[in-house]
């Protein structure tokens, strides 16, 4: 047993491994002060809920309380792992200004009340509404962090009850161009590749994917591999010096925005030099020759010049892909918050299909995603697709459905692809949507330009419902403000981004009047008296467990099939991939094994759409294109983003986060050691760029755009010249002065009103921006981490340590319990 | 041989096209959807317009190859004016409107390349036909683009 401060060490000790081999336990765990196992009451099941890594984790429960976590040993994500967030983030939950009961709008201001006020307020707008206008007024928008249940109930309610399409979860600013990318290659959603092929890899390439802080367990994963024998070469492509590059064999660190024309030079190569397979490409997949006429269009020189990165460079970083035997590749927000995002997650798919590597150990695609039940969102219809990959174009898809719901097919709306939500804030600032139902999410301050947004949310013709755990910038424009119980305090499953399904289950009461969303939701539909067509009630289930077998009957023979999942299954040791059923009662590793897809025209999730103008194919154009079910090897050219730096504005912005933080900080902020490691916003710049511009470490600077602007220190890293990052986590709940915010600090006071047309994410990785000075740093440096992407230029900066209340126990054993 | 005439009438049409495609977007710059888009589609009518010049010399046409460039004063109000009238139900009905005159100008677009394609084989003018071929399927995109925005508006802009 081993002591180590995990805000120092954010990823621990080293547990080396080789190809092939298991990768050995370490057990991580933090008990509250002076607490030892011995004092704890009971250890109560779940997984992690700061990130979609998914790592197995007991809850410690003394007196009632939670006191603690512990990585789970048997689990086949984590080993025992835990990251920082999941080690001190749960101190969140005990916070003294939880919401402890609804609060109503009162003469303008929000005043505690009770849930039969707050819920008759919400049931009669609801169905005033309906009567005026019809479903067309009602908008839902959820989250990446409910349960799989709470999804499913609200897809049920809003498309099966309601009727209404507008319908869709923040996952649309983190996942859902993963979703559409696997759509558009294969037919169907579903994460092709496991984590478990990090193990036997000998080519690892992640692209956009700082992976170290965003799944700091699974990168934990890869530098075991990488003290190992026989490390996988990896190649990174992100324009920051994030701890990936830092580790990889090749860093591509492209020019913001130019990720198609990077990934259309490493094909053109992969072509040139013949690492293609053949064989595969001619009897699993569809469209090579387009590929091929595309990207001969642009040599590798002139891909490499629009990237701004050394074609040598990026010769080698194809070599390496061409020509390694096991492929691994990652893809994250550095390409799906991109404008031309579908289209580069699309070519990631396409060197996995010519090089005929899916379905094998080693050989995996993995599109991630950033919150921990994204893919539930996903899966249940939360984001506004059909439940379990049913394809709202196939007239089939949506009366087996309605045979479920025992509805009408015609009480599902399947008249036009479901409502996004920067449609959804274009309605409702057209006045055509007037109810807004926000769960477990902060869009004040994580959605673009929130001039705009703030402006929208605060028209008084807009009935807002927030449903959280704390009163945040979004609920401050409330009508109605529900408090929901959160993780630890309510049971349900949830699943990661290699289709794990876990088991959460309640440890402690919610605080005060807080009840979880599942309540929330059942209540409303009872409230509101949705019926099906037998005039039955039309949710039928009235807890987590009935809901999990509702869903599993709904998920029987698709994709993401839960059919053979029980809880009683999920308990012990953890961990489950869907599909999961009668066929294969242990789950799946791995899709796609010999070229087999979901992508016949009768089963598919999706037809497709226009790469560049996001149109929808029709059924008929789908089917002449892909009669056989085969993947679907896509094309597309490069273009420049709309918006690119001028003599104004000389710099690229690109946004993201920190190891140490979630979203908007609700919870992380409120976990103390995570919040003493970055405490306040920061500028990243290059050391070139600082010197041109006469700004050092620590200097206050303004960054402005044409939407807004913000002030923070300055950070002077490695990273590539013409570029500024700010992290997007710091909005003003806790920094306010006489309750208005101290100074602009949310990045997206910057961003652009502009998504991707395919995937509809919007774009928060390029913007043009300026840098003005507002004052000298007078020796105090920017308070960002050490630890990670942020990583100084300069060597006096105090290094990012947690002291004696981060020090969390490693113990190791050899084998996997 | 008219098939100057087939080239001068393309080239009118696609310009129109192209005129359209702003105008749209300059009407609905609160909708940032169709702004970034209708300005991209029109810029694909621009390539082929140039490209119609260029082949058109040599069928003894003098055609412009492009019509005033970028945004003008007027425009750039029409566009201001346009986001301030954005918080009205209006520009919804307004929308299918013009969207549904981008489908028929495209539509008519997409005949004229068809007509084209045809004579140029007829009369083996394989570099005609060639940019036909290159181009039509870039026409076809845009009449799909507009067909699938107003499947996605209608609904909403005629039921609320």
């Amino acid at each position: 047993m081993t002591k180590v401060d995990r805000i120092a060490e954010p990823w621990g000790t080293r547990t080396p491994y080789g190809p092939g081999e298991p990768w050995p336990v370490r057990v991580d765990t933090y008990l509250a002060d002076g607490l030892g196992p011995a004092d704890v009451d009971r250890w109560v099941q779940s997984a992690s809920i700061l990130h979609s890594n998914g790592d197995g984790v007991d809850i410690a429960v003394k007196d009632d309380r939670i006191v603690g976590v512990r990585g789970r040993a048997g689990d086949r994500v984590n080993h025992g792992r835990l990251g920082p967030k999941d080690l001190y983030g749960w101190q969140a939950n005990a916070s003294p200004d939880r919401l402890m009961a609804p609060l109503v709008r009162r003469s303008g201001r929000l005043v505690e009340s009770d849930w039969d006020t707050a819920m008759d307020l919400v049931v009669r707008r609801t169905k005033e509404l309906l009567a005026e206008q019809g479903p067309s007024a009602l908008s839902f928008y959820t989250s990446g962090q409910l349960f799989l249940e709470e999804y499913y109930a609200l897809g049920l309610i809003a498309h099966g009850g309601l009727g209404t399409n507008h319908v869709d979860g923040n996952t649309r600013l983190c996942t859902a161009t993963a979703a559409e990318a696997l759509k558009e290659s294969f037919g169907c959603d579903g994460q092709p590749g496991s984590y478990t092929d990090i193990d036997h890899c000998d080519v690892l390439a992640l692209y956009g994917h700082n992976m170290a802080e965003t799944q700091s367990v699974l990168w934990t994963r890869v530098l075991d591999r990488l003290a190992g024998s026989d490390p996988p070469l990896v190649v990174c492509v992100d324009p920051r010096p994030t701890p990936v590059a830092r580790a990889a064999t090749v860093h591509l660190a492209n020019r913001p925005g130019t990720n198609v024309a990077l990934m259309n030079g490493l094909l053109r190569e992969l072509i040139d030099q013949d690492w293609i397979d053949h064989d595969y490409v001619a009897n699993h997949t569809v469209g090579f020759d387009e590929l091929r006429r595309r990207v001969g269009e642009v040599s590798v020189e002139e891909a490499a010049r629009i990237c701004d990165v050394p074609a040598d460079l990026m010769r080698e970083a194809a070599r390496l892909i061409g020509t390694g035997e096991r492929l691994v590749s990652t893809v994250l927000q550095g390409f799906y918050q991109a404008h031309q995002a579908t289209a580069a997650a699309v070519q990631v798919n396409n060197v996995h299909l010519l090089r005929g590597m899916l379905g094998r150990p080693g050989c995996g695609v993995l599109q991630m995603n950033g919150q921990p039940t994204a893919e539930n969102t996903r899966e249940c219809g939360a984001d506004g697709d059909l439940p379990a990959f049913r394809n709202w174009s196939n007239d089939h898809h949506v009366a087996d459905l309605a045979d479920i719901w025992r509805v009408d097919p015609m009480d599902i709306p399947h008249y036009s692809p479901p409502t996004h939500v920067m449609q959804m804030i274009r309605y409702a600032e057209e006045g055509s949507i007037r109810f807004m139902w926000i769960t477990a999410t902060n869009p004040a301050v994580s959605l673009p330009e929130l001039a705009r947004v703030r402006s929208i949310l605060s028209q008084e013709r807009l009935f807002v419902v927030v449903q959280d755990i704390f009163l945040t910038e979004t609920a401050a424009f409330a009508d109605v403000v529900l408090p929901g119980a959160t993780w630890g305090e309510k049971t349900g499953t949830f699943t990661n981004a290699d289709r794990t399904v876990h088991l959460s289950e309640q440890a402690v009461e919610p605080p005060g009047q807080a009840r979880s969303d599942l309540d929330i939701l059942i209540d409303y539909a009872r409230r509101l008296g949705l019926r099906d067509r037998d005039g039955e009630p039309l949710v039928k289930w009235n807890d987590p467990e009935s809901a999990f077998e509702a869903w599993k009957e709904c998920s029987r023979g698709r994709p993401c099939d839960y059919s053979g999942l029980s809880y009683d299954k999920l308990r012990g040791d953890s961990g489950i991939q869907w599909p999961c059923n009668a066929d294969q009662p242990d789950g799946t590793e791995r899709l796609y094994a010999n070229g087999g897809f979901w992508s016949a025209p009768d089963v598919c999730e999706s037809y497709g759409r226009d790469l560049v103008t996001g149109a929808p194919l029709e059924e008929t154009e789908y089917r002449a294109l892909n009669p056989q079910g085969k993947a679907i090897i896509k094309a597309a050219a490069f273009t420049a983003p709309h918006e690119v730096p001028t003599d104004e504005y000389p710099f690229w912005l690109t946004t993201g986060r920190t190891l140490y933080h979630f979203h908007t900080r609700t919870k992380t902020a409120r976990a103390s050691q995570l919040q003493a490691a970055a405490p306040e916003v920061w500028v990243e710049l290059s050391a070139g760029d600082a010197r041109r511009g006469e700004v050092s470490e620590g200097d206050r600077v303004e960054v402005s755009t044409p939407r807004g602007s913000l002030r923070a220190r300055v950070r002077v890293t490695d990273m590539r010249d013409g570029v500024l990052f700010v992290p997007f986590h710091y909005g003003y709940w806790d920094h306010q002065v006489d309750g208005e915010p101290a100074a602009a600090t949310a990045a997206n006071e910057l961003t652009i009103t502009e998504w991707n047309p395919v995937s509809k994410q919007p774009i928060f990785k390029t913007a043009a921006a300026r840098l003005t000075l507002l004052s000298r740093a007078e020796g105090q440096p920017a308070r960002a981490p050490t630890t990670t992407a942020a990583r100084p230029v300069a060597t006096d900066v105090p290094p990012t340590t947690g002291g004696p209340s981060a020090l969390a126990d490693e113990a190791f054993s050899d084998v996997l319990r | 041989m008219k098939l100057d005439w087939a080239i001068r009438e393309l080239h009118r049409s696609e310009q129109e096209l192209r005129q359209e495609l702003l105008r749209v977007a300059e009407r609905h710059a609160a909708d940032h959807d169709i702004y970034y888009m209708a300005r991209d589609l029109a810029a694909w009518s621009a390539a082929h317009v140039e490209q119609l010049a260029a082949i058109g010399r040599r069928y003894g046409l003098e055609l412009n190859a492009d019509d005033a460039d970028g945004a003008s004063v007027t425009e750039q109000l029409r566009e201001e004016s346009a986001r301030l009238l954005g918080r009205r139900p209006e520009p919804a009905l307004l929308l299918l409107r013009d969207v549904r005159q981008v489908h028929l100008k495209a539509a008519g677009v997409s005949l004229d390349w068809e007509l084209l394609a045809q004579a140029a084989q007829g009369a083996k003018h394989l570099e005609l036909l060639e940019l036909a071929e290159r181009c039509h399927p870039d026409t076809l995109r845009q009449m799909r683009w507009a067909n699938a925005k107003l499947k996605e508006s209608s609904t909403q802009a005629l039921l609320a």
